[in-house]
């Protein structure tokens, strides 16, 4: 093993593991076999931490931890399932539904959506606030694919995926807070927008806000494995 | 003093409505009413959904014909994509559609019909249920249960689900028939050819003690709507539309679905939100037309299958013309199930039925497309608009239930005007009047487009409006 290569270890739901420096939480705990929740994570596009479903606690600090984006450290004693831990992750998922329309029954992603799935898997039974409801336009004008703004959770993985591995940066957030939404362009419609056609973001997409045309029913599983071997050939140039 | 008796809700319907029938002072019924009292306003919230998206989302009005509306739906998409779709695809959607047919009419006739018919229409409402004839009758029971399992479970076959298969997408379907599914609904027919030649002859059996019924049970002249192929035989997937006078003479033949709005119009009433469909030369209420397994058979010269054709013949000796007495629906709809079964073994032997291409593909080539098909209640229009990316800006569909709501009705009306009288009635008596609207099989949830639960109610209102009784279940 290189010199140069400087190890930690930590301990992570009581299993002691070894791993290198700069990496997250979340990388070490994958690699040990420890499943740790994500949503906005997605392997081949850096990490934003946007839906915070990865957090888990630090012991000695009360605060809780996004996995993907923190660092760990020599000595680090990580938890990743306590009832306050799935409290907070089903919290967030609850007001990730509420806060657009998600008809999962009528979804192209119905059975191959990861919001539905972590709801699932969460033990998501039902949903303790008011829907919002909010009417959201359904953007048609691509010739290829459709953004249903209903079913945006803003993970942004289209915006990474699109600026980090395309390299087109088309899409991007416009708005703050709640009200913010994706765009293509300066907020220009998707099929007159500098669109690549390249169909990256779709495949990223977790739930079914953008989708393929051609692929109606509930017949829409999305693909993102191919990041991770595209990221890897490309350094192997 | 006059008074209002209210059945609300009635039972034994698909949907929830409640039946009011007005008295005046002397207690003789004055009018009587069918309301349908819940809106749900699909065409309106599919506003801005793009249109390849409408046959899922129209599916959902509905859990026991949700075929229906696929297949409209997807017609009325196709129109806008502009393309005809392939014969196997055809022929596996006419399949599916049949299977709900099948399955929708045993459950009217055998769940929700023949507790009246073998129990008694007097019988104890306690026991005036599917139950009751298991009890009664195990034998009919069990092959009413078969046949709703022999069409749910075609359906669960092709589509992967009983109930809002997601098989069905404007262009065709999303999967071929495998021979494996193939054999086991073959496997299925001899079962269900046993299943529905019992209920045949035991209807038949017990038909004439229904003699008096028959005569008050929407018995009146009418027009008759639904959809024929070119050798004027049934059909439900496809065709064009015919539309037949009182008389049986033809007043429209060959109507597609893209001029259907041509011929039939809508109108309101203040009652129920429920429309009121009419054929457009004769006007409202002139023009009220009826649909479904009794228009069906009154419009057709055959069946195009040798058993239902044979049963044809039988039905067509109930009266020189048009048979009138919507109380023949229930052996109108025990033919459609036959003709059903017997197409659908047709189907299954095409050596084409396993091809593999099964999906057209186009985008948007028109800005509105309309599809038809006939569900198990009768023809089902749907009829929509989008913009140049295919979002939906405008829709509308008719539905059976609405096209036979006058006759409903005025079939509420001719029953309680002839049973109630000097306001004396009694449990049996209000049933009948129930017994009225079941001939039809309403889906209240589709006509309505209705939210809400399942219970229906009927009342009886005096002139000065006030609600005397009210007969409420559910």
């Amino acid at each position: 093993m290189s010199s140069t290569v400087d190890i930690k270890t930590l301990v992570i739901d009581g299993k002691e593991v070894s791993a290198r420096a700069g990496q997250t939480i979340l990388e070490v705990a994958r690699e040990n076999g420890i499943e740790i929740p994500t949503l906005c994570h997605l392997d081949g596009l850096s990490d934003v931490g946007a839906c915070r479903l990865c957090v888990v606690e630090v012991k000695g600090n009360h605060k809780l931890f996004p996995a993907c984006v923190t660092s760990i450290f020599e000595g680090m004693e990580v938890t990743t399932q306590t009832d306050r831990l799935k409290k907070h992750r089903r919290t967030i998922l609850e007001l990730l539904f509420t806060e657009r329309n998600h008809i999962c029954s009528v979804c192209v992603s119905n059975g191959h959506c990861e919001l539905q799935t972590l709801g699932q898997s969460q033990g998501l039974t039902h949903v303790r606030l008011p829907y919002r409801n909010p009417n959201l336009p359904v953007d048609a004008s691509n010739e290829r694919f459709t953004v249903d703004h209903n079913r945006c959770i803003l993970c942004t993985r289209c915006v990474r995926v699109c600026a980090e591995v395309e390299g087109a940066h088309v899409w991007d957030v416009m708005g703050r807070g709640i009200n913010s939404m994706v765009i293509t362009d300066l907020n220009e419609p998707w099929g007159e927008s500098s669109c690549t056609r390249c169909g990256k973001c779709v495949q990223v997409c977790p739930t079914g806000a953008l989708f393929d045309k051609g692929k109606v029913g509930n017949s829409h599983p999305k693909h993102p494995d191919f990041l991770p071997y595209l990221n890897m050939m490309r350094e192997a140039k | 003093m006059s008074k209002t008796i209210a059945i609300d809700p009635v039972t034994r319907l698909e949907g929830h409505g409640k039946i009011t029938i007005q008295l005046d002072d002397q207690g003789e019924v004055a009018n009587a009413h069918f309301h349908v009292t819940q809106v749900r306003g699909f065409e309106k919230f599919s506003e801005g959904r793009p249109f390849y998206e409408m046959p899922s989302l129209m599916a959902r009005i509905c859990g026991i014909c949700p075929v229906s509306h696929l297949i409209a739906s997807a017609k009325a998409c196709e129109a806008i994509m502009s393309v005809d779709i392939p014969y196997t695809a055809a022929q596996l959607r006419r399949m599916l559609n049949l299977a709900q047919m099948v399955q929708s009419h045993a459950l009217s006739f055998f769940y929700l019909s023949s507790p009246d018919l073998l129990l008694g229409l007097d019988s104890d409402p306690a026991s005036r249920h599917i139950f009751g004839v298991a009890q009664a009758h195990p034998e009919l029971s069990r092959a009413g249960i078969g046949l709703r399992r022999f069409g749910q479970h075609i359906i669960e076959l092709l589509g992967d689900k009983r109930i809002h298969p997601g098989w069905v997408i404007p262009g065709g379907v999303t999967e071929p028939l495998s021979a494996a599914k193939r054999g086991e609904i073959l496997g299925m027919l001899p079962e269900a050819y046993r299943n529905i030649a019992l209920g045949l002859n035991w209807y038949k059996q017990i038909a004439d003690q229904f003699h008096a019924e028959a005569q008050v049970f929407a018995n009146f002249p009418s027009l008759y709507m639904g959809l024929l192929n070119e050798d004027e035989s049934v059909e439900f997937t496809d065709g064009a539309l015919r539309i037949i006078d009182a008389k049986g003479a033809i007043l429209e033949n060959g109507i597609t679905a893209a001029r259907f709005p041509e011929f039939i119009g809508e109108a309101v009433e203040p009652y129920s939100y429920t429309k009121f469909a009419y054929y457009k030369p004769l006007g409202y209420p002139e023009g009220s037309y009826r649909v479904g397994p009794l228009a069906r058979l009154n419009i057709a010269r055959s069946m195009g299958t040798p058993l239902a054709d044979i049963e044809l013949k039988q039905f067509k000796l109930l009266a020189l013309g048009p048979v009138q007495s919507s109380l023949h629906y229930h052996y109108a709809r025990l033919i459609d199930m036959l003709y059903g079964i017997e197409r659908i073994e047709e189907i299954l032997t095409d050596p084409l039925i396993l091809d593999k291409h099964i999906r057209a593909i186009a985008g948007v080539n028109r800005l509105e497309g309309a599809g038809q098909a006939e569900a198990p209640r009768g023809t089902l229009m749907h009829n929509y608009k989008v913009d140049e990316n295919g979002l939906i800006t405008w829709a509308n569909l008719v539905i059976a239930t609405g096209q036979n709501n006058n006759a409903m009705n005025k079939g509420v009306a001719q029953a309680a005007k002839h049973y109630i009288k000097g306001g004396q009635y009694s449990e049996g008596i209000l049933n009948r009047v129930e017994a009225v609207v079941r001939t039809f099989d309403p889906c209240l949830s589709c006509s309505t487009h209705a939210l809400g639960q399942m219970p229906l109610e009927l009342q009886l209102v005096n002139c000065a409006g006030e609600v005397v009784d009210v007969v409420r279940r559910g």
